[in-house]
């Protein structure tokens, strides 16, 4: 069993496979499940992704308070329109990582990646990739297992919990997660994969969890924009043989040691931050019929 | 290790918005609903830290109390919960704790009916899992992801050995166990996650350890 992100890369790359077939392996050894059991469970998750992400680029979801909802849509609309600055790839990436998010806060169907409020960066990664690099279904159950690889040594060792870590352990790891399964997706080496993970991370580390009335609506759907397309980007510099200059694994531990030492008013309690400012207490006040002077 | 699954990352398929507030609550609901055994009378919630803050917008309290009438993270009736629980004649009640626990996703519930009640204490670690962390006054740790077995029995040496000898008999592995007491001598309980799901036979050859008070079993 791989307890870090070195043994992981050394694993894969002294047999010669995929971060992907390590990751089936163990859950295969600790599960005592059948190769073709553990891939099917993870294709039943894949469905469940695409089904959200459609969802939330054709209908008009609406989140129950009003505060989230069509900004997906929105955004498949303006890049039909050809006129889109940052690339139709990265925006369908936004877009899908959005709806996914939206779905989410409207009580929909979705699967956590790793957790639901971080669940849009990485299918709205591999669904807009899809697109250029033409998986076949089997390569894009692989792309959950890499993602979920370093999902799993995050969550062991520092924190996938806004509550715990922050936003910076969910949507954080959650584009640490994509980065990494981009990677390898493409073609890239493990030790690339890893190098965009630290990439990614490094960039997320910091993020506080401050939900406007406590709703897992702003601003985490925006966050899990800027998820995905930080997660295209960092893939993009590994790819391209960049570097982290500090290590996968310790980005990991910085990030749980920052989570230690933020105040519990910016982990998941709706006490400071964006939730604190006046329209996100307004907006608290409104939703839940409480007068503001009482709060 | 905390996770021992791929599918704790990627996972679990759930009604929205929030894998600890929702998904989790609900798996803390449904725990208690399978220790208790039954569809209690009436369910009492207590709320800690970020679950007292934001347990409304986050729907844990129509979570926990879907896990309390046995539904799954991604089961769409989580949504009216409440309504449901309320039809079926389920007296639910809910208080904000202001007591500093050591886990910031944390949950009391004490369901039951005339004939008995259950206290549960739980918490949400991320993701969606959860641990037990409290039965009845015990301290433990069950992640209620694997089959388990839950052993009221006196503090008396060789209730370990009676308990083991059965599981050994009929092939059943033991992955993972505790054993507790409230005070020496008196009650105690073993909690054993085991690899396979415990029948009857097994449940009903435990239970006539003269030893053992009451076994409660826990399906994957």
């Amino acid at each position: 069993m791989f307890r870090n992100v070195a043994e992981l890369i050394e694993l894969a790359e002294s047999k010669k496979c995929k971060i992907a077939d390590i990751m089936i392996e163990q859950e295969m050894d600790v599960t005592g499940r059948s190769r073709e059991e553990v891939t099917s469970f993870m294709d039943r998750n894949l469905t469940v992704m695409e089904e959200a992400v459609l969802r939330g680029i054709t209908e008009d979801v609406r989140s129950h308070s009003g505060l989230t909802g069509g900004d997906g849509k929105l955004l498949q609309e303006y890049i039909k329109s050809g006129k889109s600055l940052s690339g139709d790839l990265m925006l369908d990436a936004v877009s899908k990582a959005m709806a996914t998010n939206e779905v989410n806060a409207a009580m929909g169907t979705i699967c956590a990646t790793p957790t639901a409020g971080s669940a849009g960066v990485v299918p709205g990664t591999l669904f807009a990739l899809k697109g250029k690099l033409n998986p076949t279904r089997e390569q894009m159950i692989e792309y959950l297992f890499t993602a979920g690889a370093f999902g799993f040594v995050v969550a062991n060792n520092a924190s996938i919990s806004g509550a715990a870590g922050g936003c910076q352990a969910e949507v954080g790891s959650a584009t640490g997660m994509a980065a990494a399964a981009i990677v390898e997706l493409a073609g890239g080496t493990p030790s690339q994969a890893a190098e965009a993970m630290a990439i990614a991370l490094k960039n997320m580390l910091g993020l506080v969890c401050d939900p406007v009335a406590g709703l897992v609506e702003v601003p985490c759907v925006k966050r899990n924009a800027m998820g995905a397309s930080n997660a295209i980007v960092a893939a993009d510099m590994a790819l391209a043989g960049i570097v982290s200059r500090i290590p996968c694994d310790e980005v990991i531990d910085a990030m749980y040691k920052i989570g230690q030492s933020m105040p519990s008013a910016l982990r998941e309690t709706a006490q400071g931050g964006l939730a604190a400012t006046p329209t996100g207490r307004e907006l608290e006040a409104k939703i839940f019929g409480i007068p503001l002077n009482e709060k | 290790m905390k996770y021992k699954s791929v599918f704790d990352i990627i996972g679990p398929i759930m009604i929205g918005p929030s894998s600890s507030h929702t998904a989790g609550a609900a798996r803390i609901g449904r725990v208690a609903r399978h220790l208790f055994g039954r569809k209690p009378e009436f369910a009492k919630i207590s709320f800690y830290g970020s679950f007292a803050k934001t347990y409304r917008g986050h729907g844990t309290d129509v979570a926990i109390v879907g896990g309390i009438l046995d539904y799954d993270t991604f089961d769409t009736r989580i949504v009216d919960a409440l309504t449901i629980a309320k039809q079926e004649g389920i007296e639910v009640s809910m208080t904000e704790e202001d007591a500093v626990t050591d886990h910031p996703n944390t949950a009391r519930v004490i369901i039951g009916d005339k004939d008995g009640q259950i206290e549960v204490v739980g918490i949400s670690i991320g993701g969606g899992k959860i641990e037990i962390t409290e039965l009845n006054g015990f301290s433990l740790r069950l992640s209620g992801n694997h089959p388990a077995l839950l052993i009221v029995h006196n503090d008396k040496y060789g209730a370990i050995a009676g308990v083991a000898n059965i599981l050994a008999k009929h092939e059943i592995n033991i992955g993972h166990m505790e054993v507790s007491r409230k005070e020496k001598g008196k009650e105690a309980l073993m909690v054993i996650e085991i690899d396979q799901n415990a029948d009857e036979v097994i449940i009903n050859e435990l239970n006539s350890l003269p030893i053992v008070q009451q076994v409660v079993k826990i399906h994957d």
